[in-house]
């Protein structure tokens, strides 16, 4: 259910009338309560994480992040998001293609059914993979006669991640591409290009940002998701540790420094996806107020 | 099965672009294999368990006891977000301040930032010799209060988010016309503009409230997992899990599952209800 709100909603010019608008006073008080609110409650455990950080010096914080478990916790979530993201990628086009472009009976379950996954617990989200995958699983025999791991291991992971970001990319395009209609890929049609001719220089150019603004949003949440993968990981050092498992570890074993060290590291990629979200959300209001 | 060529386009209407058996059909795969098999695995163990250790098992006082802490902490965070997140809606569509852009980028922050990573800085900010647990005069971290603070972040960006956008198409004009009428500000608020506002606050609550229901990652850090008192619903499957106990894990998820596709049901609902609102505007 996290960051399912269209791209293209796009904020109005500011108009002010002395009939429907409120006194200076008040104003300054509505917003100075919203401020400090956002203030407590999302700038200060920010800035908490980087001050806890460097709390025992420098030397500490490199140390924590440059050690071989963080490194292979960072290399395994790395992994497990571009194995993830591109497989959501694909899916959400090609969803929202179905939905957008064709009228077809049971489209609102469809679209329920893309939705499913933001209302289920992550740590569910987990719990079926090891019921489908995990030596007393439905699967479980098979896979132990062949020798195949998933459960505690990276394959878990990476379906456990799946599972939990399905929806991002589908969400942010079936509304955008519901409003782009269907009209200029007919045009390609009739001028004589092919199917994949057409989605690749009608329909794609004109879903980019879009595309790109889900891609971020399930990037952000595959490398964050700790629930899920919790449940499937096993927590073997080194091996099925993702970044936010090994923070917890870390947490559990009061190295408050490191763990808020590699929690750093997670915060700048944060930043770093709301500044590109921003971006684009502003650069998609100056196309429309182009058009 | 042999007239499917006749009842593929019956069901479906436009026959123009190409493309559809390859989209829908891989669509359906994609979403069978990763969504409706696993999730039919948690009913399908449940059935398998008998009524009477099923009812054991999600009536269990400690299970109970968790509902209530994951039901009341998730109501209260979201209705504390209703408050706010209007608030915060309404100063970032109505207000030009400084550093408004900012603002309006932090909101999606608790989307943005890993849950664990918002559990450790939480709980570290709220403990008793943390910056604001030591200002408080009462226990925060390791409390129901605790919880409720970790749901309030989580929750925070959904009212904002849902809110801001019907405020945006509000038109002027039935403001104008309400104060034309005699109306205060206060009278034009709270009977022209909550309405119109109504599907969206209630929508944004549901979003909120089911994800905080299912949030794990924010909360065990903060929470203390004390059996009977801060233990969440999310924390006790993976308690039983860990205890191999799958069937009592299964149960209790089959349950949470049900109230999520209840709640999906009412987004749903509530969303078509917000989107004819916004249309007939």
């Amino acid at each position: 259910m996290a960051g399912n709100v269209p791209l293209q909603q796009i904020s109005a010019p500011i108009q002010t009338n002395s009939s429907t608008s409120e006194p200076k006073w008040l104003r300054f008080v509505l917003i100075s309560i919203a401020l400090i609110f956002l203030g407590i409650f999302l700038l200060l455990p920010l800035i908490t994480i980087f001050i806890q950080a460097f709390d025992q010096g420098v030397k500490v914080y490199l140390a924590a992040i440059t050690e071989p478990d963080a490194l292979a916790a960072i290399k395994l979530t790395l992994l497990v998001a571009v194995i993830a993201v591109p497989l959501n990628a694909i899916f959400g086009v090609a969803a929202a293609w179905a939905v957008s472009k064709f009228q077809f009976k049971g489209k609102n379950l469809l679209i329920t059914l893309i939705d499913l996954p933001f209302a289920v617990s992550p740590v569910i989200a987990g719990l079926v993979f090891v019921l489908l995958f995990s030596t007393h699983g439905l699967f479980g025999e098979w896979l132990f006669a062949h020798n195949i791991k998933i459960i505690f291991a990276v394959p878990g992971i990476v379906l456990a991640t799946v599972f939990v970001t399905l929806p991002f990319v589908a969400r942010e395009l079936i509304p955008l591409m519901q409003a782009q209609g269907t009209s200029e890929e007919e045009a390609s049609l009739t001028l004589g290009a092919g199917g994949w001719k057409t989605f690749w220089y009608v329909t794609l150019p004109n879903i980019k940002w879009g595309l790109l603004y889900g891609v971020i949003l399930c990037n952000a949440r595959a490398i964050g998701e700790f629930g899920a993968v919790s449940v499937v990981s096993g927590h073997i050092r080194g091996l099925t540790n993702t970044m936010p498992l090994h923070i917890e570890i870390l947490y559990g074993e009061y190295r408050f420094a490191a763990a808020f060290a590699v929690a750093t590291l997670m915060s700048i990629l944060a930043i770093i996806t709301l500044i590109i979200k921003s971006l684009l959300e502003w650069k998609t209001k100056k196309q429309l107020m182009n058009n | 099965m042999s007239n499917g060529r006749k009842q593929k386009r019956g069901f479906k209407k436009n026959n123009v672009l190409p493309g559809f058996g390859l989209s829908l059909g891989y669509t359906m795969l994609y979403l069978s294999i990763l969504v409706i098999l696993p999730l039919t695995m948690i009913f399908f163990n449940t059935s398998k368990m008998g009524w009477t250790r099923f009812w054991d098992t999600v009536l269990d006082p400690r299970v109970v006891a968790s509902y209530k802490l994951s039901f009341g902490a998730s109501f209260t965070a979201a209705l504390i977000n209703v408050v706010f997140g209007v608030l915060l809606a309404w100063v970032l569509v109505r207000y030009p301040f400084p550093g408004k852009r900012i603002v309006d980028g932090l909101v999606d922050l608790p989307f943005a930032l890993p849950t664990a990573v918002a559990g450790i800085a939480l709980t570290t900010l709220y403990a008793p010799n943390g910056w604001i647990g030591s200002l408080l005069g009462f226990k925060v971290a390791f409390t129901p209060i605790g919880v409720t603070i970790a749901l309030t972040f989580i929750g925070l960006p959904f009212v904002v988010r849902m809110v801001q956008p019907v405020l945006q198409n509000l038109e002027k004009e039935i403001e104008e016309a309400s104060a034309s009428l005699g109306a205060t500000r206060l009278q034009t608020f709270i009977k022209v503009i909550i309405p119109e506002l109504l599907p969206a606050i209630l929508a944004g609550f549901t979003l909120a409230f089911a994800r905080s229901l299912g949030e794990y990652g924010s909360v065990v850090f903060i929470a203390g997992n004390m059996p009977m008192k801060t233990e969440i619903t999310p924390l006790l499957i993976i308690t039983k899990l860990e205890q191999y106990d799958y069937a009592g894990a299964t149960a209790i998820a089959s349950v949470m599952l049900f109230i999520s596709f209840v709640l999906l049901f009412c987004i749903n609902l509530l969303q078509w209800w917000t989107n004819r609102n916004m249309t007939t505007n």
